[in-house]
């Protein structure tokens, strides 16, 4: 079979990322059909910037659950076909059945897989990982944050100090302190997801509680119901195998029983998101601590006061959402940050296990015989850039427009 | 103003003795050690043999006592065995009375900053050696980051919403989302490839140690330095168009300053305020750049070290890596406190 062209290779691609395309129209066309009733989202149709943004975060997002969905792909992202290895894009692949994908549209990579594939796949790792540990970074910053601005003092003083600590690790040397095997062989992140996965319980049982305080006939089933389902997914999320902490040194902590543990996090994926939620939450506990400072001066904080609410209802249901604005701007640029993260961790070979296909480690693989075969690395490299590069000019459009009323 | 230079100094002691400490103590937990026992010693070990061995050489006994060994503050280890004395301040077994004469503390405080198992050399050498070249990357990265950062923010700034102004904020918003492994190996692909065949720069830095060429040179101060530059242009950016609404700007303009004078002469100096703190607080970023750079361009440096100490668990390496770059983070901070007091007088004089 001959070997693609160019403008074949475009084609196909374009063909291959179909369902992507119907979904980006389907969403923009009923997003801009009711813009006036979706408030800030349905806005931000008015800003070209946070439109182009927007459609690249979304380009990624569906990408990467089709992907999952294995529509998108061509090729089994992990196995290696002979003869493959690093070939150019559009190179047709010998010896497939019918009704196989004949062709490697971005070429082989140096164990000769799919690039193409792999890429689909990478998307899926960040899409996964990316806005859920910017969350719970947003949850243990918000939880830490509100109380040490509002209240000030000494409980201030201490968070303000530990924040600043884990601030001024060069984050690298950190990565590599927390996500070598010997240290997760101790259990060390394990014992930082058992406090850090606390703090969205925290939030959301605090957050119930001061709403609904005054009214417990409906408090009490709903905080039941609520922190019941919450600490239940807490506790399968932390354990494994029916354990909390199973070191190789024998120290084990019993945690869920494996019947009621439906679902487990491989570790690596575990370990590499961990890391992530702390490198990023004192940034989030020093934005939320700042507008805490600013916005408790406020008079209808002093009315609230006045009124006899008690202080966390003040927290969570007076400035928080006064605070909106800038933490969705901020929550879309960490989502950037913490994607460029990930692809750190992928670079350095950390966390994530040497065949994962996601982006930083594809071009940490890609990267070492860069002067010969530029196929390998250039795709994850322009995959990643474009969605930090949509997540900022979403970012932007979303600050313009919450400016303007 | 000298009370809270005090005061801040006392909590960047404090600050750098619990990161210190949380390095020694990961670095310290027993798996590491047993791997640090097993590529020093033979892989093939015992349980006890490993026991024995760390212990023959220090590894035992409380992790605080050994911290404050590694400080300085508490005398080191010593053993005795049928070779003669060993221990933490002396090379070698030596005889009793030569181990009397051996200084009883040896730490970082009295300048020892103990050996590299990765390296096979003194830590403080090595340091000082690495540590000469990447201070020659950053400062060339510093001298092309900021005026360039600089001058895109205040031209953007200048006229708010203008053509050249949404030219230049989409420049500094696509390098933003650039990490420096992304552009690094974008740059390498196109400038130093034989596919694309523009060959103008190298691949490595290898060869810049000794002999720094504009053409070895060029691409990883490009490349950290283009992160770096989006962020601080968008901080100038905004402190730019920030001071161009004022009233005085309004004031000189009806006055009927010339454009060119106002920007100049008036607006310039108060929006250099706020970029300042930024771009003291860029040093935390540029370390990370720095050791990613080195790590992409092979460029024998602090973070290509980082890398090799944290990979092979070289304790004492490792831990004089974030001693020193702790230090980098926690002085450009009280410099851009101080700096920020100085450099406005509205906090300055109150």
């Amino acid at each position: 079979m001959e070997p693609l062209s160019a403008l074949d290779i475009t084609a196909r691609i374009l063909y291959q990322l179909s369902p992507v395309w119907i979904s980006l129209l389907i969403l923009f066309a009923l997003s801009a059909a009711f813009k006036r009733r979706l408030g800030l989202y349905g806005k931000l149709f008015d800003s070209p910037i946070g439109m182009i943004g927007f459609a690249l975060v979304m380009f990624w997002v569906f990408t990467g659950i089709y992907g999952a969905m294995d529509m998108i792909v061509t090729h089994d992202p992990l196995s290696q076909v002979s003869g493959m290895k690093n070939k150019v894009p559009g190179t047709p692949v010998r010896g497939l059945g019918e009704e196989e994908y004949q062709w490697y549209l971005l070429g082989g990579d140096n164990l000769a897989r799919d690039v193409f594939s792999r890429l689909i796949k990478g998307a899926w790792v960040v899409v996964q990982i990316a806005p859920l540990a910017t969350l719970f970074a947003f949850m243990v910053g918000i939880t830490l944050g509100l109380p040490a601005g509002y209240y000030g003092g000494r409980l201030d003083t201490i968070l303000s100090f530990l924040a600043n600590l884990i601030l001024a690790f060069p984050v690298i040397l950190l990565f590599y302190l927390l996500v070598t095997p010997e240290i997760v062989a101790t259990g060390v992140p394990n014992y930082m997801a058992i406090v850090l996965f606390m703090f969205p319980i925290v939030f959301i049982g605090v957050l119930l509680n001061s709403r609904y305080y005054t009214r417990p006939k409906l408090r009490n089933p709903l905080l039941a119901g609520v922190l019941g389902i919450a600490i239940w997914l807490y506790l399968q999320l932390v354990s494994s195998g029916g354990y909390l902490i199973n070191t190789s040194t024998g120290f084990k902590i019993p945690g869920l029983p494996k019947v009621l543990d439906f679902f487990d996090i491989p570790g690596g994926i575990l370990v590499v998101f961990v890391s992530v939620v702390f490198v990023n939450s004192p940034t989030v506990f020093r934005i939320v601590r700042g507008l805490t400072l600013d916005i408790k001066t406020r008079d209808y904080v002093a009315a609230a006061q006045t009124r006899g609410e008690g202080p966390w209802y003040i927290m969570l249901w007076e400035i928080l959402p006064n605070a909106r604005g800038p933490l969705i701007v901020d929550f879309c640029l960490r989502i950037g940050y913490t994607t460029i993260l990930l692809g750190t961790l992928g670079f350095f070979g950390l966390g994530l296990p040497p065949e994962s296909p996601d982006w930083g480690s594809t071009i940490n693989d890609g990267r070492k015989l860069l002067s010969i075969y530029l196929h390998p690395a250039l795709p994850p490299a322009f995959a990643l850039l474009t969605l930090v590069l949509g997540l900022n000019l979403l970012a932007d459009g979303l600050r313009e427009e919450s400016l303007k009323d | 103003m000298g009370l809270f230079i005090l005061r801040r100094s006392g909590v960047m002691l404090l600050t750098a003795l619990c990161l210190t400490f949380i390095v020694f103590f990961l670095t310290n937990l027993y798996p590491n050690l047993e791997k640090l026992a097993k590529t020093q010693g033979n892989f093939r070990m015992t349980d006890e043999a490993v026991a024995s061995w760390l212990d023959k050489n220090g590894h035992s006994g409380w992790m605080i006592s050994r911290y404050g060994e590694w400080l300085g503050v508490l005398p080191g280890w010593t053993r005795e065995n049928e070779e003669g004395v060993t221990g933490r301040c002396i090379t070698g077994a030596v005889s009793a009375e030569e181990a009397a004469n051996a200084p009883t503390f040896c730490g970082i405080l009295q300048g020892d900053w103990g050996y590299s198992s990765v390296f096979k050399k003194d830590v403080a050498s090595i340091i000082s050696e690495r540590l000469q070249n990447t201070l020659r990357l950053m400062g060339w990265v510093l001298l092309l980051m900021v005026p360039s950062a600089l001058i895109i923010g205040v031209l953007a700034g200048m006229r708010e919403g203008s053509a050249t102004d949404r030219g230049l904020s989409t420049v500094s918003i696509l390098t933003t989302a650039t990490p420096e492994y992304v552009s690094g190996v974008i740059f390498i692909a196109v400038f130093t490839s034989s596919t694309v065949g523009l060959k103008w720069f190298k691949g490595t830095a290898t060869a810049a140690t000794d002999n720094p060429t504009f053409e070895n040179f060029f691409l990883p101060v490009l490349t950290i330095a283009l992160y770096g530059m989006g962020y601080i242009a968008r901080m100038t950016r905004a402190s730019m168009t920030e001071v161009m609404t004022a009233q005085y700007i309004r004031t000189a303009r009806l006055k009927g300053v010339s454009f060119h004078n106002i920007v100049i002469k008036h607006a310039l100096r108060n929006a250099l305020i706020a970029p300042f703190t930024v771009i003291m607080l860029q040093f935390p970023w540029l370390l990370n750049g720095v050791v990613i750079v080195e790590t992409l361009f092979n460029y024998k440096g602090f973070g290509f070290i980082l890398v090799q100490a944290a990979g092979n668990n070289d304790i004492d390496l490792l831990l004089a890596v974030s001693v020193v770059s702790v230090f980098v983070v926690l002085i450009t901070q009280m410099i851009s406190d101080i700096g920020y007091v100085y450099l406005n007088p509205r906090i300055r004089i109150s």
